[in-house]
């Protein structure tokens, strides 16, 4: 054998485990996922195939008309339209306040903002229950000591929604704020110092040459940050059950109770594929507005 | 750079600073604090411990009636076999990628790369029933199995590799080395720091998922600790000191992990953010 044809040789049997296993149990469950979605795949089908129908297009009619759906859609686009945009402003501040370079102690202040994006999110999800509890929690506690009425805040309608995307801003925006760091470190000092020459107050650096020299940045982290947030499913899982009334109940969330609280997987795959289908709309859009790949 | 001048607004900043850091991890602090505090003494104060006696009691009840440590021993063994495994199926694949041309090669990696755009949840009701079938439900190698390789860590591993010169590679290949070796004895060892960066990222993020360790498993025997501290909170509700008892033995090792080996794992990010 040649050197060139063992070096094949070797290079399939190197990569075959890690396809066989991506293969497997990612790009064939992704696609069986659509076929699934086009049957009636309930508790029968699971103790015997026999009871399983072709649906066609009817698990997609019937989330038309499910008002739940709608409301689990209105509530993750809520989560992801507010939160996201929120979280990566958190980011782009912290990452601008750590990149003033006579700021002391910056290497501490970049682990201490950054320490929630490695916490569990279970248990720091936990945490913020009983920290949003109006009798228990610090903030009821602080409401209280300056003489007004705590809020029940997860177990409003109205405030649930706004608690949970605290915490997630707080839990993600240091991932982000890494990343605008990273950019932030890449641009040029000469910019800066030819934009003083020009007499350039920091307000006009700031807004030509910063954010110029950030936006490719800017668009890869909305981008992920945008994705990330469509999959909410963690925080109301813990913090309130998808409740009060509904307020939190996420896509992802409806996902997992149809489909394996339920067991009506044919109909959670459909909400599955839907969402799927709403994340590549974006991602292709994004793509066709920056007119390159991101990656 | 955007600095404020004065020796006055310098101290403002630095305080806001200070501030911001404070209130991050407040919450971590506040958790801690509850979590030694006597039973129904959280929601006396806005402070838990002031004015009382901190006690190990709730992470005694945890580890003796509670059967923690069991969830500990189910997360690091799951986290461990993740992160093993898919450093070995990565760095192997990774390797091959990058140096060793194969028939199709560019074509796979094109295909695996239009992958990344696909988040895992939506392969996950398909991939219960394939585990179902192949009877990993409810087993550890069920939770292991879809994480043992990622296109992530391939992607990584590879640009790694073709910072390599290809000239070292070559030079065993004429001194009669095999494939493997050449794997094992230079690639491996050379991409050290990156494989670190991947281990800590393997292991942080097996530690933490919850999803799908709570979808495929059902015996409380086998819940890692995300999965029974939300089990936990089923039962213990009103037990507020005891929960963040089981949130703080929850977060700590990975809390641990990551300031032991920060410098890798930041790496990693910035590595894998700024790909675009």
């Amino acid at each position: 054998m040649t050197r060139n044809a063992r070096a094949a040789r070797a290079g399939l049997l190197f990569a075959a485990p890690a396809l066989l296993v991506i293969t497997t149990f990612f790009f064939l469950p992704v696609v069986a996922g659509f076929a699934l979605s086009l049957t009636d795949f309930d508790i029968y089908a699971i103790a015997s195939a026999h009871n399983l129908r072709w649906a066609g297009l009817e698990n997609y009619a019937r989330l038309s008309r499910d008002p739940l759906f709608w409301t689990a859609l209105r509530n993750t686009l809520y989560f992801v339209l507010v939160g996201g945009p929120l979280s990566v402003l958190v980011s782009l501040a912290a990452a601008l306040a750590l990149n003033v370079r006579w700021l002391p102690g910056r290497a501490a202040f970049r682990t201490v903002l950054f320490l929630p994006v490695v916490t569990t999110l279970v248990a720091v999800a936990v945490g913020w229950r009983y920290l949003y509890h109006p009798r228990i929690g610090l903030i009821g506690q602080m409401v209280r000591a300056v003489g007004l009425q705590p809020i029940d805040w997860l177990g409003d309608p109205v405030w649930a929604m706004p608690a949970i995307i605290l915490l997630a801003v707080w839990k993600n925006f240091g991932f982000n704020m890494l990343i605008f760091l990273a950019g932030l470190q890449s641009i040029p000092d000469e910019l800066y110092e030819a934009a003083q020459l020009d007499g350039a107050r920091a307000w006009q650096q700031f807004s030509h040459v910063t954010v110029p020299g950030l936006t490719p940045v800017l668009l890869l982290v909305g981008l992920t940050t945008l994705i990330g947030y469509l999959q909410l499913f963690g925080e109301p899982y813990v913090m309130t059950g998808g409740g009060p009334g509904n307020a939190t109940l996420s896509l992802m969330l409806y996902t997992f109770r149809e489909g394996f609280r339920w067991w009506n997987m044919g109909y959670a795959a459909a909400i599955a594929f839907l969402m799927f289908s709403l994340l590549l709309a974006i991602t292709l859009l994004a793509r066709r507005w920056r007119g390159s790949d991101l990656g | 750079m955007i600095a404020p001048r004065s020796l006055g607004s310098r101290a403002v900043f630095l305080t806001l600073v200070a501030v911001a850091a404070a209130l991050t991890v407040l919450p971590l602090v506040w958790m801690l604090a509850t979590s030694l505090a006597p039973p129904g003494a959280a929601g006396r104060g806005a402070l838990p411990l002031v004015g009382v006696a901190p006690t190990l009691e709730h992470y005694r009840t945890l580890f003796t009636r509670l059967d923690a440590a069991r969830a500990a021993l189910n997360s690091t063994l799951v986290a461990s076999s993740v992160t093993a495994l898919s450093l070995l199926l990565n760095s192997l694949a990774g390797y091959a990628f990058a140096r060793l041309r194969f028939r199709g090669r560019d074509a796979l990696f094109r295909l695996l790369l239009a992958g990344m755009i696909i988040p895992g949840q939506v392969a996950m009701l398909p991939l219960f029933l394939l585990l179902k079938a192949m009877g990993l439900v409810n087993t550890y190698a069920g939770v292991v199995v879809p994480g043992m390789a990622s296109v992530f860590g391939i992607v990584l591993v590879r640009q790694y590799v073709l910072s390599i010169p290809e000239a070292l590679l070559d030079a065993a290949r004429v001194d009669g080395a095999g494939e493997w070796r050449i794997y094992w004895s230079i690639v491996r060892p050379l991409c050290t720091p990156l494989l670190a960066t991947l281990a800590v990222f393997s292991f942080l993020g097996a530690w933490n998922d919850f999803l799908w360790p709570l979808i495929i498993l059902s015996d409380a025997e086998l819940y890692t600790l995300p999965v029974a501290l939300a089990n936990l909170l089923g039962e213990h509700v009103q037990d507020a000191e005891l929960m963040m008892a089981g949130a703080v033995v929850t977060v700590v090792p990975v809390i641990v992990v990551f300031l032991a080996l920060q410098r890798y794992y930041i790496a990693g990010i910035l590595r894998g953010g700024l790909k675009g």
